[in-house]
């Protein structure tokens, strides 16, 4: 289907029913129950589990096929922020233009910097395009923000004010971004029961898109260019000598994941109209490369898993406090309950990054093919069981 | 007027004359050796022929055309092919993509956003790598990881690639080298069938005297970054200055 084949289909089917499904599977715990605070299906973060997902998918073109590690993505998702945000200042709230923008600003930018850093491999290049994200970050934080010139606004971030143009706003159209007069915002709330469940037009516009940046990325994995990927990453030498010219498909791989970066960049912009300079910062870049192993490097669906996994960490985890944790311990004796929370303690709230930390040191040692490798394990060892039992059966068998 | 003309090619490596005054005419369809002791040059004058070093003067000319100045990609796509001495391939990637990897250059050149439509759909890529992979009798192998295979196979492979290119000069460097007597064999046995078969120009560097003698039409004995002699196997076999620079070690 769609120029597929089976197994990568029914990939595709899984991972649609799943973002579809989303707003059920995330809150399986009835709204206001203990449980409730794991719940994570509210618009905020769904929309940041799927923006997130395109932006790791779109890193994974890059370093998962080629191996070449980027330290400086986020340049690329701030770029797409501001090029947002600026569509929303001069035309209007609409977010068709937002995104395309964003998208093309993004891909210029990834086409100077890719040249550059390029000419350089292994950490040389990690190190060059550091160098351009923070240069990125700087030029946003200040240089780009002064009276005369101001593109970024530096601190404060960029955000829309009453007095800017907004050439194509009218008064019947929300005063938020809006996909023709369909605000972002606007959610709709179903109660079953105990459980409730937001469908949000900004979410399931994101995961549509997510959902179609994953296809593509699925055919380019599949691709004549997908493989010359894959032989950068395995031999480049060879490459040379086989009449291949490994530079231009290292500079268009940067490329499409410096576009993907862009599209997140312009999502999340219009999400939440505002586009701040850490947006760029190292920081943002290297949790990219953390979602991305953490996932499992090199493949499909790792770097959307990744990305949800540190999301839902960051924005759950680091809601346990000590009160809840007395709550859990309560069943124990009052001093052993204290020190329980007393260990525990370091590893939540603010501590939460302790806790990835710890996780993501078991993976790569562990795993070092990512949740993907240890879910493949867990295949194959449920299935090895299932014939060994099989087995044993026939053996048992003849002698009856 | 031979495919291949190489004129007054020098190199110097700092204080070293790598190569000096090196003259060598590889005529077509033939299989040519070039032999010395170790430290004669012999890398070093392949290095020049494939764009991976600039010679310091001389020219290089295949078919009529300079070569000096391109990179090793370009060259490749003017037709010669290089097998590396230790088996260079695609580790990571199976057997079968690994040679569809030269069909697709073949096709497309040095560079084709060819991004979209699978692998699999493209037939005539898959059939031709298919076909090559079975004339070097590896296509029950095309699943496997690269990687994986023997040294032999692995060598076979990158022959085949390169042959897949359809190329018009084969260089090998050392095709043999670290080898056990059996795959020594094979591989003289697979050289002399793609001769056979094909039109081809083979410039093979060796040590092994036995892989020389029982391929080459024609041998250049390089001694000190220079040629020392040009001629045929049965006259080489008695030259006194060969002797003297190459086989007198050993006898």
């Amino acid at each position: 289907m769609l120029g597929l084949d089976k197994k990568d289909t029914s990939l595709l089917i899984i991972v649609a029913i799943l973002t579809l499904l989303a707003p059920f599977i995330l809150n399986p715990f009835p709204a206001g129950s203990a449980m409730a605070q794991f719940n994570a299906g509210y618009p905020d973060l769904m929309q940041r589990f799927v923006i997130f997902g395109i932006f790791a998918i779109g890193f994974n073109i890059l370093f998962g096929l080629t191996g070449y590690l980027s330290f400086g993505h986020a340049a690329f998702l701030g770029v797409g922020s501001y090029s947002a945000v600026w569509m929303f200042k001069l035309l209007s709230y609409n977010v068709i233009p937002a995104i395309a923008l964003s998208v093309v600003v993004a891909a210029l930018f990834a086409l100077l910097i890719g040249y550059v850093s390029l000419r350089r491999s292994g950490i040389y290049f990690s190190i060059l395009t550091l160098a351009f994200a923070q240069m990125s970050f700087a030029l946003a934080y200040s240089v780009l923000s002064n009276p005369k010139f101001n593109l970024t606004n530096g601190e404060t971030g960029l955000q829309v004010y009453a007095d800017d143009p907004q050439i194509f706003h009218r008064d019947s159209l929300p005063d938020m971004p809006h996909l023709f007069g369909l605000s972002m915002r606007s959610t709709y709330k179903l109660d079953i029961g105990a459980w409730s469940f937001d469908f949000n037009v900004g979410y399931y516009l994101c995961a549509v898109i997510m959902m179609v940046m994953f296809y593509l990325a699925i055919r380019i994995f599949r691709s004549p260019f997908g493989m010359m990927l894959r032989a950068v990453k395995s031999n480049q030498q060879r490459m040379n000598y086989t009449g291949l010219n490994p530079r231009p498909y290292t500079l268009a791989a940067f490329v499409i994941s410096g576009m993907y970066a862009g599209l997140a960049g312009g999502l999340m912009a219009a999400m939440d109209p505002l586009a701040g300079a850490e947006r760029m910062q190292w920081t943002a870049s290297g949790e990219v490369v953390l979602m991305t192993i953490l996932g499992g490097a090199g493949t499909l669906i790792g770097p959307v898993l990744g990305a949800g996994f540190i999301k839902y960490f960051e924005n759950i985890f680091s809601k346990i406090n000590d009160t809840i944790l007395h709550q859990w311990f309560s069943f124990l004796p009052d001093g052993i309950e204290d020190f329980m929370v007393f260990i525990v303690h370091p590893f939540i709230g603010k501590g939460w990054h302790l806790t990835l930390g710890i996780l993501f040191m078991l993976v790569v040692i562990f795993l070092p093919g990512g949740l993907v490798e240890g879910g493949q394990r867990l295949g194959n060892w449920l299935r090895n069981r299932g014939k060994r039992s099989g087995e044993a059966k026939t053996k048992h068998e003849p002698a009856e | 007027m031979g495919i291949l003309e190489v004129k007054n090619v020098g190199k110097r490596f700092g204080g070293l004359q790598a190569l000096s005054d090196v003259n060598l005419s590889v005529a077509e369809n033939t299989v040519h050796a070039i032999i010395g002791p170790n430290g004669a040059g012999k890398s070093t004058l392949l290095n020049c022929l494939v764009g991976k070093l600039i010679p310091d003067s001389g020219s290089v000319m295949f078919d009529g055309q300079s070569v000096l100045g391109r990179a090793p990609y370009e060259i490749n796509q003017m037709g010669i092919s290089r097998v590396f001495q230790t088996p260079e391939i695609f580790g990571d990637l199976t057997v079968l993509e690994n040679m569809m990897i030269p069909c697709f250059a073949k096709r497309d050149g040095a560079f084709e956003l060819n991004a979209l439509p699978a692998v699999s759909q493209q037939k005539d890529v898959v059939d031709q790598a298919m076909h090559m992979l079975e004339e070097m009798r590896m296509a029950d192998k095309r699943h496997m990881h690269a990687a994986a295979m023997s040294r032999g196979d692995k060598r076979r492979l990158e022959i085949g690639m390169c042959l897949s290119q359809e190329p018009r000069l084969l260089l090998l460097d050392e095709p043999t080298a670290g080898m056990a007597r059996a795959d020594t064999n094979n591989t003289i046995d697979l050289l002399k069938q793609i001769k056979q078969e094909r039109d081809i120009t083979i410039a093979i560097i060796e040590h092994d005297m036995h892989v020389v003698f029982s391929l080459a039409e024609r041998i250049t004995v390089l001694a000190q970054g220079t040629p020392l002699v040009e001629d045929t196997p049965e006259n080489i076999k008695g030259h006194p200055k060969v002797r003297e620079a190459y086989l007198g070690e050993s006898a």
